[in-house]
């Protein structure tokens, strides 16, 4: 069998157009070895969780600068769980207050990654948590 | 600058120094590292001599404030004449919130208003859009009306405030609603002053709030430069911004230089339009970003005036010397900004408005210290405009013009930064001009790569940031953070629901297909603009009907 | 509760679509029973490939035409290709950025595959992941390659149709004319065909497909179709000549010569890396690999005669002692 290989999608929910940390990120994660689908800008819901029906995804990296967090991913994880996508790991990050996290993680959320965090933190995580 | 032999007595007498009392220390100890370079990736030496600007000529290269070219400043008496414009970008929830931060801001010694638009009017939609959905006020006023427009101007006389509006592609819709609230005032329109942005090839490299392909935004950007400078004449018609593109990762000498390019992109456009330069140059203006490393800004702005002089003069054969001037608006280091032990903020922000005081702005935003967190509050505002008050009155900066200048350091890293943009500037005269380079991807991928270098900086720990690499702790999550009502998008929709139910459905239907049958043609589209949105068309509408007649853009994405 | 994945593919069920295509995609031995049931439902859409260099416009090309096949009622799948860097194993797949729009017409259906090291433009299991989405069905399957070097020669054995874009502005054409990227087109767009040089290129390719016609009959002549994909100009004809190379194809039987060459080829190379499979696992389980290596590099061993000795112990033919 070959090398099974991550395959992530990276998506900006909303119309926030401040892309440079999920650019960053998805060179990152391509530079772990992952195969990384980048979305664009200006995704909605449906549209990200089709794209991970699509790509079979393992892993959905969301990117929100914009505040509409509450909002946006907890909809992300509901239109996954709708097309019976239930083992996919999904992660956040951008400017997310602290106070946020506790609501996003009983969401379905797995983690959220603040300003600041290191890449390798994010890496390992999803190394670690994505389904085998 | 200097006489030879004097120039030869300091390079002998440097040279004692190195072999010397330099040797015995360095043989004892290193230093802290084996290169020392600017968060740009600027080289320092160790230290600066009269031998760095040994061929530094003065007349040519720095002259005189208000003159040619322009590299001490573009007014004569700068801060001893007039401080620079204390502009709060403020905006969030509706527009009579904002309305209310605005009349706050003017009552703490601000001088002039920004607006923000939350991003559904950035992007060209309304309030009830499907796109829309969580993002109502969420980072600016929701304004989808001149209904909306006039209740954010309430009480507010326009022909006595400044205003610049933060939007893009959609700029000719918001710039309408606000010349006919300006009229609804009384005031005419040669009286009203203020900036909007209107720069769509900077939403297109890194914003991200673009809605039509290049060409056809390109026409309406330059629609707007026509119209104001026939009917507008204090409005400056268009900020190219280099903020943005800073933000996203560049280096200083990029963000100069790539604003540069987009500079003469527009400038190019309007010559083609057939304006004569000297008619419009002097209402193009520029927004920059400032970083905390207070000599390599103050190099960069002063290298940026220098180079946009040339560029004016020499590329376009401007001869008034206002299409010269680099003036511009400056706004402190949002990315700077950290979540972490977010009171250092102040400290950063304070460097930065005192390099931007130091670099010559005309106007000036500073960001509040909890900015990585959400949106800033009311205390988070005032301690920034203070910030802008301290430098002004306390730091001395404001005293002479250009304080820094011949300083060894500061000379030559001006120079450096300027050869870096003329060296950009070739390269993309060479690949076919700014909008091929962008097409390319070229401006964008060498963006990314200054990001990507400074991010692998931080997390081997070469570059030091304090809170995020260095000097952790732990924190209590931070309180009191201000939040926008979800509610609000059903509000706003209501608003719209009423607002279209009783508008005059044959003068805004007529309005509107005037304003398409306009766009298709090589019309200016401004008056019909102006005429639909007095009909109550909404952003929304106006921006559909382009999206119609233009289509919309995609973009690439270079990774 | 066990799911047939290959009955889900022939209702068109995106999920197993795309569970299958990570199958094959990972070399997975459930793929091979999959594909056995799905074979004979294959073979029923038209496949189109889309090459040229890399900022040619060829996932804007892709979208535009996809809009176009399904304002014709036809549906559309679309498989996108980007290079695998060789040093970190890792992909950045960035097609689907232009396709935004087409993300949530259930009439399409779009996969982003990495190359992970296999050479000519494509990924090893393109040709597998056309199988599932023509099983599926999908009426018009598009295959956009990397884009990269001059080598992408692999699309031209599994489209029926092979489209090469061109740009102006972008390297030297001629340098492409002798690598052999040129000989694969059946059509010929040139794209961003607005931007100064358009008309210079357009006379280069013409001039170049004279000269070859002089020298080599074909019954085909690939036509030149002009385009601005980002203000859809040019489309309707690209999707026209698309129709008229299609019937040319049925009306001549070369399109049933193109596939049952096709098959050949396909055939014999499941062979040849099913057999390199068994021999590399039987080689690696037993250590003997490691030793073989250092025998040769220690001079007691040669690999020609190494080979000669293991194929002949693995497979014995008539013919063959």
């Amino acid at each position: 069998m070959a090398e099974k290989k991550i395959k992530i999608i990276v998506a900006k929910p909303g119309l926030d157009g401040h892309d440079r940390g999920a650019k960053l990120l998805s060179r990152i994660f391509a530079e772990a070895g992952m195969e990384v689908v980048y979305t664009g800008l200006r995704q909605t819901p449906e549209m990200i969780a089709e794209t991970a029906l699509q790509e079979d995804a393992d892993v959905v990296g969301l990117s929100s600068l914009s505040g509409v967090h509450n909002y946006f991913f907890p909809m992300v994880v509901k239109t996954l769980k709708g097309k019976g996508l239930d083992d996919v790991l999904i992660v956040g990050g951008g400017i997310i207050p602290k106070e946020d996290i506790p609501d996003l993680k009983k969401a379905g959320i797995a983690e959220i990654f603040g300003p600041g965090t290191k890449t390798d933190e994010i890496v390992d995580f999803i190394k670690k948590n994505v389904r085998s | 600058m200097f006489d030879k032999n004097e120039l030869e007595k300091i390079k002998q007498k440097k040279e004692e120094w190195e072999k010397g009392t330099l040797e015995k220390t360095l043989s004892k100890r290193g230093e802290q590292r084996k290169e020392f370079t600017s968060i740009s990736g600027i080289p320092y030496k160790r230290c600066y001599t009269p031998l760095e600007v040994a061929d530094l000529d003065y007349n040519n290269q720095l002259g005189y404030p208000g003159e040619y070219p322009y590299t001490r400043g573009v007014q004569p008496t700068m801060y001893r004449g007039r401080y620079w414009t204390m502009r709060q970008y403020a905006g969030f929830g509706s527009a009579k919130e904002t309305n209310a931060r605005y009349r706050y801001l003017l009552d703490q010694g601000q001088t002039g208003l920004s607006v923000a638009f939350h991003l559904p009017t950035q992007a060209g939609y309304d309030s009830d859009h499907p796109l829309s959905m969580g993002e109502v006020g969420k980072v600016g006023a929701a304004i989808d009306s001149i209904e909306d427009m006039r209740v954010l101007f309430d009480q507010i006389p326009l022909d006595k405030v400044t205003t610049s509006m933060t939007i893009n592609a959609p700029a000719t819709a918001l710039l309408a609603m606000y010349l006919a609230v300006a009229e609804e005032q009384g005031v005419s329109w040669d009286k009203v002053g203020g900036t909007i942005q209107n720069d769509v090839l900077k939403e297109i490299i890194c914003r991200g709030q673009y809605i039509y392909p290049p060409k056809p935004t390109m026409r309406l950007t330059v629609d707007l430069i026509e119209f104001c400078q026939k009917q507008v004449p204090r409005w400056n018609s268009i900020s190219i911004s280099g903020y943005h593109i800073r933000e996203s990762g560049s280096t200083a000498a990029q963000e100069m230089a790539f604003t540069i390019a987009d500079g003469i992109a527009y400038a190019q456009a309007c010559v083609e339009r057939g304006m004569d330069v000297d008619k419009f140059a002097g209402r193009l203006s520029f927004f920059f970003n400032c970083f905390t490393n207070v000599i390599e800004e103050v190099a960069k702005f002063r290298a940026g005036r220098r180079y946009w002089a040339k560029v004016m003069k020499e590329r376009f054969g401007a001869k008034d010397p206002r299409s010269m001037m680099l003036r511009y608006h400056v706004q402190t280091g949002g990315v700077t900004l950290t979540a972490q032990q977010p009171l250092n903020n102040i400290v950063r922000v304070g460097l930065q408005t005192f390099a931007a005081a130091l670099g010559g702005c005309q106007s000036l935003h500073t960001n509040s210290y909890d900015e990585a967190l959400c949106l800033p509050t009311q205390e988070a505002v005032t301690v920034a405009l203070r910030t802008q008050q301290i430098v002004a009155e306390e730091s001395g900066a404001t005293l002479t013009i250009d304080p820094l200048a011949g300083c060894y350091l500061i000379e030559e890293m001006t120079d450096k930064i300027e050869a870096e943009i003329d060296e950009y500037i070739k390269k993309i005269d060479e690949i076919g001009g700014t909008l091929t380079a962008i097409d390319q991807g070229y401006i964008q991928k060498e963006i990314q790569n200054s990001s990507y270098r400074f991010q692998k900086e931080i997390e081997s720990g070469d570059r030091v940031y304090v809170g995020i690499n260095k000097y952790t702790m732990e924190e209590e999550p931070p309180k009191n953070l201000l939040k926008v009502d979800m509610a609000l998008g059903e509000i706003e929709a209501e608003k719209l629901k009423k607002l279209r139910a009783e508008r005059d459905q044959g003068a805004w239907q007529k309005a509107l297909d005037h304003l398409r049958e306009v766009s298709k043609t090589d019309e200016n589209v401004m008056p019909a603009v102006i005429e639909a949105v007095k009909a109550k068309a909404t952003v929304g509408e106006v921006c559909d009907v382009w999206r119609d007649v233009f289509g919309e853009y995609r973009p690439k994405e270079f990774i | 509760m066990t799911i047939d994945y290959a009955e889900e593919v022939l209702k068109g069920s995106p999920r197993a679509v795309a569970r299958v295509i990570t199958w094959l995609e990972n070399d997975d031995e459930r793929a091979k029973a999959c594909m056995e049931k799905l074979y004979p439902h294959t073979g029923n859409s038209y496949v189109v490939g889309i090459t040229g260099a890399p900022g040619a416009g060829k996932s804007s090309l892709t979208d535009k035409l996809t809009h176009h096949f399904r304002s014709n009622g036809l549906t559309v799948g679309i498989v996108a290709v980007d290079p695998t860097s060789p040093f970190t194993g890792g992909a950045i797949l960035g097609d689907r950025v232009r396709m935004s729009e087409l993300t949530n017409d259930p009439g399409v259906f779009i996969r982003s595959m990495a190359t992970r090291g296999f050479l000519g433009g494509l990924s090893q299991a393109t040709g597998n992941v056309v199988k599932v989405m023509q099983a599926s069905g999908k009426d018009i399957i598009l295959i956009e390659t990397v884009g990269v070097g001059q080598d992408e020669v692999e699309v031209m054995r599994i489209a029926d149709t092979t489209c090469l874009i061109l740009v102006p502005g972008l390297g030297d054409v001629i340098q492409s004319m002798k690598a052999g990227v040129m000989e694969i087109a059946d059509i010929y767009a040139i794209n961003k065909s607005d931007l100064p040089g358009a008309h210079q290129l357009c006379a280069e390719v013409t001039n170049r497909l004279s000269q070859d016609s002089y020298f080599k009959k074909k019954a085909w002549t690939p036509p030149i179709i002009q385009t601005v994909a980002t203000e859809d100009i040019g489309i309707s004809e690209l999707l026209d000549s698309i129709t008229s190379h299609r019937n040319h194809q049925v009306e001549t039987g070369s399109l049933l010569e193109k596939r049952r060459e096709r098959t050949r080829q396909e055939t014999l190379q499941m062979i040849h890396y099913e057999l390199f499979r068994i021999i590399k696992k039987h080689l690696s389980e037993n250590g003997r690999m490691d030793k073989m290596i250092e025998a040769i590099l220690s001079n007691k061993e040669n690999p020609y005669s190494l080979m000669e000795q293991i194929v002949s112990e693995c497979i014995r033919l008539p013919g063959k002692s």
